[in-house]
């Protein structure tokens, strides 16, 4: 019973197998595409095992304090910056073994040519609650 | 009768549903639906016998389910020959639902899930607050389990074993929500210890008493953890202690030891010092021998070191550490602290570094990075030539190796 967050980049990863940008593909390649992902999040409901999936827009902004009585600062988006990330699904699972297999699953959606993208899927456990038994 | 009364009858109506021939998926269901209307009717019309009740409206539930699902083969068997209702062997059925519920071919979180739900009474929005999951995805998960072990038959002999590693995990999970799962795994283990005579049943029981007894003593008012070592003992609940060394004595005078009441021992000659250094540590030391000896696992062995280096000197510690995997979780912990111990101050704060790196919650996290946080500061105060022991592994850098957060 463990939480792992499966995370999705646009960029700052390494190149998927199947690396043609989306808007390269045909419409029919897109909504496959966009069905794999929802029949996965359905099929983890049936399982038990969905927590939470959202996706992010690629653009965002940097915020930050600047002393006291002042407006935060705001800057970006940063062009240069590494990493950019998608979007992300919570899953809980029983074992590691079950979150890297459920990653893999998730990392075959269909791409272009409706083949599977091979996308790089950064996979991240949770910290737990803390255990009532610790000595 | 207060929430966990009523719970209580849970399990033994659900069995007596179950013994009747009730498929366990809609025998649960009737018994929620049930414990729903008694919440709704009780408390202006509290009935006379409150388990008689529950079982008389879950029956009639299940005969309205049952005669508005066509599909269903047995129904007219079942709806023509409705038993008398009346007082069945109600502890056995709780033992039979506790097997059921742990049943081996349950993966442990469907497992946790189906005990707390059919054995505890709580609702599906309990246990996925509790677990902080959505509530679909906890009825799914309660449900599959249910389909799972609907095949199993209700009489066989089950393995006391497997129950009391779900309700371990129950107790060990931490908790969150508004059902306090540690007091949840207590109420089961006390109800299990009245169904079956067993005596690393009542081991579990001491042992999740030994430890509750001291929970609130282990956490500061900011929510960090408080060490052993460091906690007021007068916090502790002595009446709690009293209970679970009574219980443990109780079962280690039955001569057939086993792994809960082993660490149960641990646990009670912690709650036996009135202050720290009074801790007993070389009967300790004896108890992990035994558990050494029981369980023959690695973790053991790496808490076992730090008795050793309580009962003999960090030295001694360290050399029992040192015959262990480096890749065991918490092994760096272990050795930052016993290399603290040892004088080692350098070395210390880089593994506390490494092991908060590691650690697998906040809290514990936290704890460690304040070690070693702690640690930079007395050399930066006392300077290296202060250290008599740095041992020239002494990279100011490897300190600030703390997780950002």
């Amino acid at each position: 019973m463990a939480k792992y967050l499966l995370l999705k980049h646009y960029r700052g990863g390494p190149a998927a197998v199947n690396d043609v940008p989306m808007d390269q593909w045909t419409p029919e390649e897109i909504s496959a595409h966009m069905r794999y992902m929802r029949e996965f999040a359905a099929r983890l409901e049936g399982t038990g095992e969905f927590v939470d999936a959202q996706a992010l827009a690629p653009e965002g902004t940097f915020v930050r304090y600047d002393g006291e009585g002042r407006p935060p600062v705001t800057d970006g988006p940063f062009a240069e910056t590494k990493d950019l990330i998608a979007g992300w699904m919570v899953i809980d699972v029983d074992s590691y073994q079950r979150a890297v297999e459920l990653a893999g699953e998730l990392s075959a959606a269909p791409g272009a040519g409706g083949k599977p993208i091979h996308e790089w899927l950064e996979l991240r456990p949770f910290l737990q609650e803390t255990p009532t038994i610790t000595e | 009768m207060n929430d966990a009364q009523f719970r209580s009858l849970t399990p033994s109506v659900l069995g007596v549903l179950v013994r009747r021939g009730v498929d366990f998926a809609a025998a649960e269901d009737a018994v929620q639906d049930a414990l729903i209307e008694a919440v709704r009717v009780w408390p202006a019309d509290p009935p006379r016998d409150p388990r008689g009740w529950l079982i008389t409206v879950a029956w009639r539930r299940f005969l309205d389910s049952a005669r508005a699902d066509a599909a269903r083969r047995r129904r007219e068997d079942l709806v023509d020959e409705e038993p008398a209702p009346g007082p069945a062997a109600s502890e056995d059925d709780t033992l039979q639902l506790y097997f059921l519920c742990a049943h081996p071919s349950l993966t442990p979180s469907s497992a946790v899930a189906l005990t707390l739900r059919a054995v505890g009474g709580l609702t599906t929005r309990q246990i996925a607050q509790a677990y902080l999951v959505p509530e679909a995805t906890m009825a799914q998960r309660i449900s599959r389990a249910k389909r799972t072990v609907s095949g199993v038959r209700f009489d066989q002999p089950g393995n006391v074993a497997t129950v009391l590693r779900v309700l371990y995990l129950v107790f060990n999970e931490g908790y969150s929500g508004d059902v306090d799962l540690a007091a949840e795994a207590i109420r089961l283990t006390r109800q299990l210890a009245a169904a079956v005579d067993h005596p690393e049943v009542a081991g579990l029981l001491a042992l999740m008493l030994l430890h509750q007894a001291r929970r609130t003593a282990r956490t500061a008012t900011d929510g960090s953890l408080v060490p052993l070592a460091e906690q007021d003992r007068g916090r502790w609940n002595t009446r709690m202690i009293a209970e679970g060394v009574g219980i443990l004595q109780a079962a280690l005078a039955r001569d057939r030891l086993g792994e809960f009441q082993a660490q149960a021992a641990i646990a009670a000659l912690h709650a036996d010092a009135p202050t720290a250094a009074e801790t007993d540590w070389v009967q300790i030391v004896e108890w992990y021998d035994e558990l050494v000896r029981l369980t023959d696992s690695p973790v053991v062995r790496l808490n076992r070191a730090v008795a050793v280096g309580e009962a003999d000197g960090a030295r001694a510690g360290l050399a029992a550490l040192a015959t262990l995997d480096q890749a065991l979780p918490r092994y760096p912990a272990v050795a930052a602290y016993l290399h603290e111990r040892d004088g080692n101050l350098a070395t210390a704060a880089r593994l506390y570094a490494t092991a908060a790196h590691q650690a697998p919650n906040r809290a514990e996290r936290d704890h460690l990075t304040r070690s070693a946080a702690r640690l930079n500061a007395l050399r930066k105060i006392s300077g290296t030539s202060g250290d008599s022991h740095l041992d020239g592994d002494s990279s100011t850098g490897s300190g600030c190796d703390t997780p950002k957060h």
